[in-house]
């Protein structure tokens, strides 16, 4: 049974569709490098630098073109960014966002961003359309994107996952598409993209983000943080997950360590 | 049917009773989660406040927001009004509270607009005393939202609030 | 199993309420003095795991309809708004679309072992039909379950299967039609999956209660496969030997189940799933969820629209008829060991399907489907009622006792 089990993952062929991922009938498609990510694995934690860089990375190149539908005070979350309270505060008013309802004059009209407010879409697509027409074809929302693409695993990492855990397939693959521009020549061919043709031009170039905690500002560390920053808006109560899975492992281990005993001294009686 | 093999085990086996207390403790704590997930969740949490603007509020008018999916009343008082509500003598009172103690600026009466008896919304500049008379139990409230007739036990709340400006309230 | 109860109420109150219903009674007699044949290895307490899985299926996803919204276009929405924001959200909604995989992995264990230990032979004839019409609604279940999130594959598994009733001449589009509630799945289709959706797992309840009623009529098959002679030598009471066995199983089973749900929760999801549905774009590889695979492998191994549909409902009709499709007298595969020999064969024929199911069409992929799918149909057609005639059988205990105690014991009980 585990068997036809791992088997219905075997070809997820990677990625798709609306999203804006092809799916590769190509047979050289690389995989991407498994990255050493800090949320890794059973003890796995979110690395906040890390998180907040990559916070800046959305925030000065993706989100002009790609929409992230959380609410800002999120960015509050101690497991997660953890930005304080007036810092998002600070942000969410540099937003314009619509007001769900009119105004006392029947208006809907646009105020300052709350942070109980959603980012709202990038100011040159208001929606999808929009994108589209622009660029021929929408930017996905970024909101799901590290769980929403996948790239195939094949034999046998498909059943060594199981046990290792690895879940950071969509984040490795977001850090490999955004490496992966290796043809100089060519700023829409990607090493790693399904098909290698990707819609999005080469987006980050060194130095166009300037870090401020001293991490150098390379495309290697934007990818990689801003790989990380989209895990964690897709996930983002992996850490109290993690916690309680813990928790809740080492207890049913217990339990069946007794349960065992308990069963074998009943059971004595019988034979 | 009998069973020559039914041999009860002892109940005071300390393994036995370690078991069904681990057992125990594990059923407890799936029932938290089972609990907790009706309370308020987070983006209700996150949309606990509201700003009023009070400018085009007029004198004698109340104004009825939405706050926490309920309704709150902001009531532009009249000197009358203010002067009627200070005037009452504590003694009358059922739930005893003066009116200072009610609001911040005597001439912005902020309450939550819930009778206190059994939740309906009641109608303002009505009863005897032109504040407030519930509609489902008839209720009557006075100039500072305070009980003066009727099932209901509690004053109508007021809720924690402050002046951003002289003309903007922050509630929650 | 006489179906009198031995149960002698304790105090005045129970005393009141057996004489009022007697219920208290009939659970006694159900799971505390039943007996169970003493022999019963892990693999009978799958319909205790199973039992728990049924609970769990039903209380997370009676929470999870408090804050799912069936619209279409609210439902992925708010999915993300019980993963975020909604207080252990994310641990009840990991609970059930994991809950739903550990649920058919523990029922394929239960159909499988009663299929090794000819648990379907006469007299638990009735019992194996209703655990078929249980492994039927189940799929139902699931199928309805998988739609909810309004993601892509939801969306592509929903217009699949029910362009299979198409396939059904003059009256098939038709049929679609009023499923969908429109020319398409949509909003009407959704709203109706998740009525169903809610209302299945309570028919699977009460189906359940048959099942295990006409368990307790006929007893439990065993090891060796055979029948219980001296209740006192070959049995134990249900409680505590098989309620303390059973407790053991589940709690080991939910390690491994906990492990998916907290650790790899999407492992067993698919990633296009996070996708918002869009009937414009069908995803490019369409699969179902593993534990519906063999079945769709049998529909795509035949060319024909209307024969695969109609190899599909057989590949799982057929296994109402088991009880008489399989002609041997010796109920236990420990005993025969040809049918041992051709029931791996078959358990192989099923996962290949369900690989090539996970799999893309290709010729090759086709042909292996199409060999499997031979050898799926016919262990069940043929291979059965002929080796029932032919094959000769190992000796069988004359009882369980004989089987399972050490001689001089049990000559000396």
């Amino acid at each position: 049974m585990m068997t036809r089990l791992k088997a219905s993952l075997l070809a997820f062929a990677v990625l798709a569709a609306s999203a804006g991922f092809a799916v590769a009938q190509e047979a050289d498609q690389p995989k991407p490098p498994e990255q050493n990510w800090s949320f890794h694995g059973v003890f796995g934690r979110f690395d906040q630098a890390q998180l907040q860089r990559g916070f800046q990375v959305y925030r000065e190149v993706c989100s002009n073109c790609h929409r992230l539908s959380i609410p800002f005070r999120t960015l509050e979350d101690q497991d997660g960014p953890g930005y304080s309270e007036a810092q998002v505060k600070a942000l969410a008013a540099t937003y314009q966002v619509t007001n769900d309802e009119p105004n006392d004059q029947g208006k809907i009209f646009q105020r300052p961003g709350t942070p109980a407010d959603t980012f709202p879409p990038p100011d040159a697509f208001p929606n999808d359309q929009a994108a589209a027409a622009a660029l021929g074809k929408a930017p996905p929302d970024m909101w799901l994107l590290a769980k929403s693409i996948k790239y195939e695993r094949g034999f046998p990492w498909f059943i060594t996952d199981v046990f290792t855990g690895y879940q950071e397939d969509g984040t490795d693959l977001i850090y490999g598409v955004l490496t992966g521009y290796t043809h100089k020549d060519d700023p829409q061919w990607n090493l790693y993209y399904p098909g290698h043709r990707i819609a999005m031009p080469m987006p980050l170039q060194d130095g166009a983000v300037k870090y401020t905690d001293g991490t150098p500002d390379t495309v290697q560390n934007y990818a990689k943080d801003v790989a990380a920053f989209l895990t964690w808006a897709a996930e983002p109560t992996m850490m109290e997950r993690k916690r309680i899975g813990f928790r809740a492992i080492v207890f049913l281990i217990v339990l069946s360590v007794l349960m065992y005993l308990v069963k074998k001294r009943i059971w004595a009686d019988a034979h | 049917m009998s069973h020559a093999v039914a041999i009860q085990p002892s109940r005071r086996d300390f393994l036995y009773l370690a078991t069904g207390a681990v057992a125990a403790v594990g059923a407890a704590s799936v029932v938290w989660p089972l609990v907790d997930q009706m309370n308020p969740d987070a983006g209700t949490l996150a949309l606990s406040s509201v700003e009023v603007d009070l400018s085009p509020i007029a004198e004698g008018q109340i104004v009825t927001v939405k706050w926490r999916g309920g309704p709150v009343f902001v009531r532009h008082r009249t000197q009358k009004e203010i002067l009627a509500a200070e005037a009452t003598p504590i003694a009358e009172l059922r739930d005893p509270q003066t009116d200072q103690e009610r609001v911040q600026k005597p001439e912005w009466l902020v309450v939550v607009g819930v009778c206190t008896h059994l939740g309906c919304v009641p109608l303002g500049h009505e009863g005897q005393y032109e504040g407030w008379k519930c509609p489902c139990h008839g209720s009557v409230y006075d100039t500072s939202g305070r009980i003066r007739q009727g099932p209901a036990p509690l004053n109508l709340a007021v809720p924690e609030y402050k002046f951003i400006t002289p003309t903007r309230v922050k509630i929650g | 199993m006489d179906g009198h109860s031995t149960y002698v109420p304790k105090s005045g109150i129970a005393r009141w309420l057996e004489q009022r219903l007697p219920i208290l009674g009939l659970m006694h007699s159900s799971f505390i003095s039943y007996p169970t044949p003493r022999n019963l290895n892990y693999f009978w307490t799958f319909g205790a795991i199973l039992s728990a899985m049924l609970g769990i299926q039903i209380i997370t996803g009676v929470v999870l309809a408090m804050h799912y919204v069936p619209s279409s276009k609210m439902a992925f929405d708010s999915i993300e708004h019980i993963m975020r924001d909604v207080n252990f959200g994310w641990l009840v909604r990991y609970l059930h679309t994991n809950g739903a995989s550990f649920f058919f992995l523990a029922v394929y264990m239960h159909i499988f072992r009663g299929m090794y230990y000819g648990s379907y032979k006469s007299p638990r004839e009735v019992l194996w039909i209703l655990g078929v019409i249980i492994y039927v609604l189940m799929m139902a279940t699931a199928f309805m379950g998988y739609v909810l999130p309004w993601g892509q594959m939801s969306f592509a598994g929903a217009t699949v299967i029910t362009n299979l009733f198409t396939a059904i001449p003059l009256v098939g589009t038709p049929i679609a039609h009023w499923l969908w509630g429109g020319y398409a799945v949509g909003d009407p289709t959704l709203n109706r999956f998740f009525s169903l959706h809610y209302l299945l797992p309570f028919m699977i309840v009460g189906v359940v209660v048959l099942h295990v009623w006409a368990l307790h009529v006929v007893g439990q098959n065993n090891p060796d496969g055979v029948d219980v002679k001296d209740v006192a030598r070959d049995t134990v009471p249900f409680t505590p030997y098989a309620t303390v066995k059973d407790a053991f199983g589940v709690c080991v089973f939910f390690i491994i189940y906990a492990w998916f749900v907290f650790f790899i929760p999407n492992y067993l999801l698919d990633a296009d799933n996070y996708n918002p549905a869009n009937p414009l774009v069908t995803p490019a590889h369409i699969v179902p969820e593993w534990y519906l695979l063999p079945f769709y492998a049998i529909l795509r191994a035949i060319p024909n629209k209307l024969m695969g549909v109609l190899a599909l409902a057989a590949a799982m009709g057929l296994l109402v008829f088991l009880p008489w499709l399989d002609t041997s007298p010796v109920r236990s595969g420990k005993y025969r060991p040809l049918f041992r020999f051709f029931f791996w064969i078959f358990v192989i024929c099923c996962v290949g399907l369900g690989y090539l199911g996970s799999q893309e069409v290709s010729d090759s992929a086709t042909l292996v489907a199409r060999i499997l799918a031979l050898g799926y149909f016919g262990y069940l057609i043929v291979v059965l009622p002929v080796l029932g005639l032919v094959e000769k059988t190992k000796p069988v205990p004359t009882s369980i006792a004989d089987a399972v105690l050490p001689k001089g014991v049990a000559a000396a009980e």
